[in-house]
């Protein structure tokens, strides 16, 4: 077990699941207290274009993605708030227009596109130092973010009338954090994929609210929860030969399990 | 009394639909007036224009020094069942969130915010709810714990949009005999359907359909209301000097302004 420390990929995996765990933890709560989970669903398919347009032009695939996460996560906002469309519409449309361009882009470039896979279903075992630069980035701003203006963000998300009647940045706050919840999002695409990386923000949060109804507290032991969870899943993975990314939601679905059964015995 | 806003000439319009046409309205310290009207009359309308959450189409509503922070200085207490009863926030944190204003953005963990909290929780009773999530409260509990949020900055103006619906006779009761201590202290604006009961509370009613028509006193006939073209059910009335009134429009409303404004 321990063996695995010598290697290079593991070390950076065990980094890439504890930065991951902490941005999912944090950014997770806000996205399931706010009930925004469905615009993250949108958010993190959208990315899927810019993976595509960057692998047509030759560039980062996580560049391509931020971008079109942060455009998408702005897109939904703005149109659902203008009015003219339904939000759940709005998802929709941007969900399948960025599936759609992914594909596009990628049956476009020449040659067989190996990661293609590991994008749409993660490989933490594939994780680089450059991602892991980013991953850093993305989970220091996070935690300076959520350090600072706790209370602000709280105001607002429990009730965003009453924080404008107050004079708070309440607008500037939903493109901030949204922003935010995107680029979390696409560096978490690397643990688990396209497809699977909403369970990390909500599988843990949802978890830790069977036993809590306090907002700093879900997100302590989301936090907790989720590198428990990517820590076994990946060692469940070696083990077994199994897909890293499936195994570890599947891991974060048996502890819900466990916590509804022992939250049952509670009452 | 110092005035502390003037709502001049304010219209309010949604898409075509006007909400509220050219009105009128002063706020002066240590007023409780009752703001009475039909549903969609626009009484939330005037209550999101004074708060800052509508544009007006026409019109202003200009602070006085009194308000020189602006709404920041008012508090406010929503209609019922307009936020997320299963958000995971506990009630210490809700009144809490009250402090945060223009000036006071990120530290709000001090000391003395805390003894605020602490105080506003025993003022309403409630501090044996302090650290409940708010999602377990009774209606009359949930109500105390808006409207301590409402409290906690020391506001000179507080704003209830019907806090009476959905609460009990008793926690009912409890709030006019609150808001009477209150008023010693701040203008009130109260917000409600039930006209019969206001009124033995309020200093003074607004009627609002569409127009706005001012009552400087808390005794309104029925025909007063009919010429306010405000038709309201009164439902019950304490010694009020008025008699059941049904919904009757009347044929020239606009002829009889009231002389007090």
């Amino acid at each position: 077990m321990i063996e695995l420390f010598n290697y290079d990929f593991f070390r950076n995996a065990l980094l890439a699941a504890l930065l991951a765990s902490i941005a999912c933890g944090i950014i997770g709560t806000y996205i399931v207290s706010r009930r925004l989970v469905f615009i993250g669903g949108g958010i993190t398919h959208a990315s899927f274009g810019g993976i595509g347009i960057a692998y047509y032009l030759g560039l980062n695939p996580l560049l391509g993605a931020a971008v079109f996460a942060v455009l998408s996560a702005f897109g939904i906002n703005y149109f659902s708030s203008s009015g003219k469309i339904r939000q759940d519409s709005s998802i929709a449309i941007w969900w399948s227009l960025g599936m759609a361009l992914g594909i596009i882009f990628i049956a476009l470039t020449p040659g067989y596109a190996p990661n293609l896979m590991s994008f749409l279903f993660g490989s933490i075992l594939t994780v680089t130092r450059a991602d892991l630069f980013y991953m850093a980035l993305i989970t220091l701003a996070t935690i300076m973010l959520f350090t600072r203006y706790f209370r602000l963000i709280l105001t607002i998300s429990f009730d965003e009338e009453y924080a404008i009647t107050r004079n708070l940045p309440v607008h500037f706050f939903n493109y901030l954090l949204m922003a935010l919840s995107a680029l979390v999002i696409v560096i978490s695409i690397r643990i688990s994929g396209v497809i699977l990386v909403l369970s990390l923000l909500t599988l843990p949060q949802s978890t830790a609210n069977l036993f809590s109804k306090n907002f700093k507290t879900i997100m302590w032991a989301s936090i907790i929860l989720g590198f428990i969870g990517m820590i076994s899943g990946l060692y469940l993975s070696y083990y077994t030969n199994l897909p890293s990314g499936a195994t570890i939601i599947l891991v974060l679905t048996a502890f819900f399990g466990l916590g509804k059964v022992l939250s049952l015995f509670r009452q | 009394m110092q005035q502390l806003l003037e709502i001049k000439h304010l219209t309010v319009n949604y898409g075509k639909i006007v909400a509220l046409e050219n009105a009128s309205m002063s706020i002066r310290e240590h007023d409780f007036i009752g703001v009475i009207g039909p549903n969609g009359g626009g009484k939330t309308t005037l209550l999101k224009s004074i708060l800052g959450l509508i544009e007006p189409t026409a019109g202003e509503i200009i602070f006085s020094k009194n308000l020189e922070e602006g709404q920041s200085q008012i508090g406010y207490l929503p209609q019922f069942n307009k936020f997320d009863n299963r958000f995971p926030i506990s009630v210490s944190a809700v009144i809490l969130s009250g402090i945060m204003g223009k000036n006071n953005r990120t530290r709000l963990n001090g000391t003395a915010n805390r003894e605020k909290v602490k105080q506003i929780l025993e003022q309403l009773s409630i501090s044996h709810l302090a650290n409940k999530p708010i999602g377990e409260l009774s209606g009359g509990q949930m109500q105390r714990v808006f409207l301590g949020r409402a409290l906690v900055a020391n506001p000179k103006l507080l704003i209830l949009d019907e806090p009476d619906t959905y609460v009990d006779n008793q926690f009912e009761h409890e709030l006019y005999k609150i808001l009477q201590e209150l008023n010693r202290n701040m203008a009130i604006l109260l917000v409600s359907h039930d006209v019969g009961t206001i009124s033995a509370h309020v200093k003074s009613i607004a009627c609002i359909n569409r127009h706005l028509h001012y009552h400087p006193s808390n005794i309104i006939s029925p025909r007063q209301l009919a010429a306010y073209n405000c038709p309201i059910q009164i439902i019950t009335h304490g010694d009020v000097p008025h008699t059941v009134l049904g919904t009757h429009d009347h044929e020239h409303p606009h002829e009889h302004q009231h002389q007090g404004k």
